[in-house]
């Protein structure tokens, strides 16, 4: 059997952040804080070396307590956040659903911002009009379409984007923590069309707080814990330990000062 | 050259969201006002009609001896708007879009490039404001070099962008800068001849405004439509090199900082 190419290759990659004890956003305080002794940073690693590969078709879940760097990852994955060290390669189109409605205009109406909002993901108006009965129709928001987003409920809010970004097979569909919104009538479809998508040969990157919704969907699971890449492997395995995980077996964060 | 052609692709695949963007500035900033479109047309007449009143009736003294000087007044005004225009917003373009810039990867010079287009756009419009000054007190126009008008308005676009680049870097880190933009941009308004012609003044005052790039792109812009001499070498290289200059600088600081933007925004 020939060997397959990963579509997503995470090589030693960390994330720095400087800890925002002190921001300075104008000059005024950042000479104070010179004079006191000097601007200080104390380092914070998000990721620290975290190494994995995911394979085409893969339902990956990212499971980890608040804090542990899942949505960092995504974003390094995703191209928002440079890493600081280590490289990312991936091989195919990404389909973001990092914080759904990310780029859309409140002012506008929805048929605006389909428009607007699939075009901030690199889709021609072309093939958005090809598209837009299908997403209208999923989002269920026809007799809304003219009405300013700002008078939408979030659930209808979260409808919308992930009709849009669900509108083409994006060969990465990266997810986090998206389904919690709307009800559950909209997350089982959206479950289905994640199925869909992932039966299309998608590869999807899911982060969920509900060990459930990851075992109902994913086959394997990552494991992070403050920056850490804890544990990797199939799904039954990961989530059983973590359901036993206490927060005193943590591994500590990488910290550094300057 | 491989980076070169990679920048190049990523941009053409966004040039719909670049009209996407200027097509919702362009709404929203004439969404629920009554006249709409037609603002871009009379605020700059209305603008030209106080600074003529101030200039021509209050102190009397100032625009005697220059021909035309409602149209004078008005190109300088319609140039120099579009310069303080692009740049103050692009200088926010970054910030204000950091929601988005968080969340999804798209390449961060779309929103600088989109105020300078945006306001490119509304400069066009207000080029009817031109016209009517123009007819109205029956100004002389040279068709013959009109159309040379082009060229300091396009060096213009790409002065502005190079600066709105710098400015967009800097708002990033440091939000005292706009502030000093604002009063910057006063102090310019009165350093540009837009209500004067400097030849009238004393030579060291010229020497001083010839220094202000502003004033070559504003003065070739009225040799070609008004006076009809057309481009003088200095009114083709001096706006030719502060452009290529701004330009390269720009995006030399943008590109150096713009992968630490996400993490101050």
């Amino acid at each position: 059997m020939a060997e397959q190419k990963p579509i997503i290759s995470i090589d030693h990659v960390s994330m720095r952040f400087n800890l925002a004890k002190e921001k300075h956003e104008s000059l005024k305080e950042y000479f104070v804080a010179l004079l006191h002794g000097g601007v200080r940073f104390d380092e914070f690693f998000a990721l620290d070396d975290v190494s994995f590969d995911i394979m085409p078709g893969d339902f990956y879940g990212l499971i980890g307590l608040n804090g542990s760097g899942k949505s960092t990852l995504l974003k390094v994955i995703s191209g928002v956040y440079k890493p600081s060290a280590g490289k990312v390669t991936v091989n195919g189109t990404i389909a973001p659903l990092i914080e759904l409605g990310a780029g859309f205009d409140m002012d506008l109406t929805a048929r605006e911002n389909i428009y607007l909002n699939g075009t901030v993901l690199g889709y021609t108006p072309k093939y958005i009009d090809s598209k837009f009965d299908d997403i209208v129709e999923f989002s269920e928001l026809q007799d809304f379409l003219d009405v300013p987003l700002k008078n939408y409920s979030s659930g209808m809010v979260a409808r919308l984007a992930f009709a849009v970004a669900t509108m083409t097979k994006p060969d990465i569909l990266i997810a986090d923590e998206i389904l919690s919104v709307g009800d559950f009538l909209f997350q089982e479809k959206c479950e289905k069309r994640m199925a869909e998508l992932l039966s299309g040969g998608t590869t999807v990157i899911l982060v969920s707080h509900s060990i459930d919704q990851i075992e109902r969907m994913c086959n394997k699971v990552a494991w992070l814990d403050h920056g850490h890449l804890r544990r990797l492997g199939a799904t039954k395995e990961i989530t059983a330990e973590y359901r036993k995980f206490e927060k005193k077996d943590a591994m500590p964060a990488k910290i550094t000062e300057e | 050259m491989q980076k070169l052609k990679n920048t190049f692709a990523g941009f053409w695949k966004y040039r719909y969201l670049l009209q996407n963007l200027i097509t919702r500035d362009f709404k929203l900033k004439y969404r629920r006002s009554v006249l709409g479109v037609a603002w871009s047309v009379l605020n700059p007449l209305l603008t030209c009609l106080v600074m003529w009143a101030v200039f021509g009736a209050l102190f009397n003294q100032r625009g005697q001896g220059i021909e035309d000087f409602p149209l004078f007044l008005i190109i300088g005004q319609l140039m120099f708007n579009f310069f303080r225009e692009s740049t103050t917003m692009a200088m926010e373009s970054v910030l204000k879009n950091g929601p988005l810039l968080r969340k999804v990867y798209i390449p961060k010079y779309i929103f600088p490039l989109e105020k300078c287009c945006f306001a490119l756009v509304n400069f066009f419009f207000s080029l009817v404001a031109l016209f009517i000054v123009a007819l109205l007190t029956w100004s002389h126009i040279s068709f013959k070099t009109v159309l040379l008008a082009v060229y300091p308005i396009v060096m213009l676009f790409i002065f502005s962008l190079g600066i709105g680049l710098i400015l967009s870097t800097l708002y990033v880190f440091v939000r005292d800068i706009m502030h000093i933009w604002e009063v910057f941009c006063t102090l310019l308004v009165y350093g540009s001849a837009i209500f004067y012609d400097p030849r009238q003044m004393e030579s060291w005052m010229q020497f001083v405004i010839n220094l202000n790039p502003i004033y070559w792109y504003i003065t070739a812009v009225r040799s070609c439509v008004m006076w009809g001499e057309g481009l003088t070498p200095n009114m083709v290289l001096i706006p030719f090199l502060c452009a290529a200059i701004s330009l390269g600088l720009g995006v030399y600081v943008f590109k150096k900082n713009q992968d630490k933007f996400v993490l101050y925004m």
